[in-house]
């Protein structure tokens, strides 16, 4: 949806600006398999005699708490997420009250200190119900995140290390699903109230959060399989894979002991993007009418249902979910990008 | 040049076909069930299978697929079910109107972008730089359609309150009758074209900004700066002329995204186009709609990426040769 992920153009060849983007991913190849291993690169940390040596990912996590803007991001996210799991205990209102006389004369509450968030017209405080609409939102968002790198990694796998036509169909058959209108697609598929796979068994209905995380997810795996099959194409090349061909090790062996080790920095960035990008995708499905519906809070229905307030003092029920949304998405951002920094050092910026 | 064109536009025939094969299976057999949709709650049990029958949908797919491929391609694409109206009619009339929004979100995401991203590049981890990549991550996090909101809710709104006016300035709906002069045009095409243009300058802006960079670095910059040409003039003569082929690429493969955003702020603002066409059609189940729709899109977005190329090979002439 954004030009985060720009699609690809089917060409046989890679274009610059393609070289361009699978290098400031791939960048992450060399790091993974000598670059965090080879200390020397960063003048930082280079171990100086006596000093005791350090794991890989203490110097990533190093490097990450370098990143303030990350770290703190990260902080403020474990901290939403702890106040969205435990919703129910934090706030002393119930998202979806029985709607009986106290509660209505609750209604269209400014914020205030008993309603941080002010009450919607039937009396329900929306800080609750934001608080229950993240849980939703984290929960599509890490399910998306999982699938769609599970999915990309085994077609990237595929694709990358088998290269010939497997590789030529995995391809080409991404870059056909990056020329589809995403968003159009997804409406299309999030608006079906019966869905099955070829009439062959159900798929949950996208107005459930397993059904939204699978429609999502559909449309998200596609930069993951890019990265990887261009990680394995340079990893290929090098000396210990070769090696552990040349000892006869089986395709299993090689993948996983060797490729998707070395590719783990740039599936981690990834997963962390995809977790923005998806949350994004579901409010904006739910905004828009094909995803969770009331009485079920998500961030996108809980705007949708107070979009008649704007233009009135009741607006302020669209600014606090928009907010969550904005603050949830930047600070995912910023952690993915500290972790591309910590995870390879020499990614351009 | 023209074989390059040409083993280009060659190669796209192929992905359109397939693509049309893949938009086909997923409307049909993913989208909404447009049988189930006619028939509703009714109770007729020989309702479904009479539908189905009677829209060929008791067919195989890939006979169902040659079927309605043949006639799309002969221009036979239907009416809608709600309106009764052609659907090409419909699809013609709401591509131009999507159209006056993505040119003008476009042409101004575009420039600004190429502003920012040359500012930010020649001055690179000054303040300056600094701050448009704070509010490049912004603009990327802001959800479209909440920014609409929002737009509508000080600009339309707040600001009339506070101005006094009469009327609004920025209007948050169309003028029913069209706008009648030029700054009726701007008052009501304003907020959307800057919604829509936010996550594109976000984008746009950090690509170029890397890309300018890159050239920046390069041999031939340092050549021309030694030989005492002004640095004003490397910048955007040099630099920003071999940078630009990135850029250009990027913004013509963006039209699918463009797509997307241009449904959410044609729906925020209740604008006529393409947009407002698809929700209204799965709104009102009006499946004849859905897959010309997506067949149009899909090839609006096909000739784009092969424009990107063909711009691409036309911008930087060592991409012909391979």
């Amino acid at each position: 949806m954004t030009s985060q992920h720009p699609g690809s153009r089917p060409g046989d060849r890679l274009t610059r600006q393609e070289r361009m983007r699978e290098s400031a991913a791939g960048g992450l190849a060399a790091a993974g398999s000598s670059g965090l291993l080879d200390t020397s690169i960063e003048s930082d940390d280079a171990l100086a005699i006596g000093e005791p040596v350090r794991s890989q990912w203490r110097l990533v996590l190093r490097r990450f708490l370098r990143h303030k803007l990350a770290v703190i991001s990260m902080v403020i996210l474990l901290l939403l997420g702890t106040m969205a799991v435990f919703a129910s205990v934090i706030s002393p209102y119930e998202f979806n009250p029985t709607l009986d006389a106290a509660t209505l004369k609750e209604a269209r509450q400014p914020p205030s200190w008993e309603h941080l968030a002010g009450t919607d017209k039937l009396g329900r405080d929306q800080f609750t119900r934001v608080l229950y609409a993240l849980q939703k939102s984290l929960v599509v968002g890490l399910g998306v995140a999982f699938i769609s790198v599970v999915i990309g990694v085994i077609v990237g796998s595929l694709a990358g290390y088998y290269g010939g036509w497997v590789d030529q169909a995995m391809m080409r058959f991404t870059d056909l699903v990056l020329v589809l209108p995403a968003l159009a697609v997804l409406l299309i598929l999030a608006s079906n109230p019966d869905p099955t796979f070829f009439g062959l068994f159900d798929l949950p209905p996208a107005t459930e959060v397993n059904g939204m995380i699978v429609v999502i997810s559909i449309l998200a795996w596609m930069p993951m399989a890019r990265i990887v099959r261009g990680e394995y194409l340079s990893l290929r090349e090098k000396e210990y894979v070769e090696a552990a061909v040349a000892a006869g090790a089986p395709a299993r062996r090689i993948i996983l002991r060797h490729l998707l080790p070395n590719t783990i920095g740039a599936i981690v960035v990834f997963g962390t993007l995809a977790v923005g990008l998806a949350i994004i995708t579901e409010a904006t499905l739910s905004f828009l009418g094909a995803g969770i519906q009331l009485p079920d809070v998500s961030l996108g229905n809980l705007i949708s249902d107070a979009e008649s307030t704007v233009g009135t003092d009741l607006a302020y029920l669209i600014l606090f979910p928009g907010l969550m949304l904005f603050l949830v998405v930047l600070c995912v951002n910023f952690v993915g990008d500290g972790l591309r920094d910590a995870l390879d050092p020499r990614a351009v910026k | 040049m023209l074989k390059y064109v040409l083993r280009r536009a060659l190669y796209s025939i192929p992905v359109l076909i397939l693509a049309s094969m893949l938009i086909f299976v997923l409307v049909r057999e993913f989208g909404t069930d447009p049988a189930r949709a006619r028939c509703g709650v009714s109770r007729d049990k020989q309702c479904i299978p009479r539908v189905e029958k009677e829209l060929g949908l008791d067919q195989a797919l890939p006979v169902q697929y040659v079927d309605y491929m043949t006639e799309f391609v002969q221009g036979h694409w239907g009416d809608s079910q709600r309106t009764g109206q052609s659907v090409d009619d419909s699809i013609r009339r709401a591509l131009w109107d999507t159209t006056q929004l993505a040119f003008w979100a476009v042409l101004l995401s575009g420039g600004i972008a190429v502003a920012i991203g040359v500012y930010s590049a020649s001055k690179p981890y000054s303040p300056g730089d600094y701050a448009f990549t704070g509010l490049a991550f912004a603009g990327l996090a802001l959800p479209t359609f909440w920014l609409g909101l929002i737009m509508i809710q000080y600009f339309t709104y707040e600001l009339q309150r506070w101005t006094g006016s009469a009327d609004v300035i920025f209007r948050s709906i169309p003028f029913a009758e069209g706008p009648q002069n030029a700054t009726q045009y701007f008052q009501e095409l304003a907020l959307p074209v800057f919604v829509l243009s936010v996550q594109l300058i976000a984008g746009w802006s950090r690509y170029q900004r890397s890309s300018m960079l890159e050239e920046l670095n390069s041999d031939y910059i340092r050549t021309a700066r030694a030989k005492g040409l002004p640095r004003r003039r490397v910048i955007w003569k040099h630099g920003l002329r071999n940078s630009l082929s990135a850029l250009v690429t990027v913004m013509a493969i963006d039209v699918g995204a463009l797509f997307g955003g241009l449904i959410i702020t044609e729906r925020v603002f209740s604008r006529p186009g393409m947009g407002t066409l698809l929700l209204s059609a799965l709104q009102n189940g009006d499946t004849n709609i859905l897959l010309p729709w997506m067949l149009v899109t899909g090839m609006f977005i096909i000739v784009f990426n092969l424009i990107a190329d063909v711009m691409y090979g036309v911008l930087d002439p060592r991409v012909r040769v391979a």
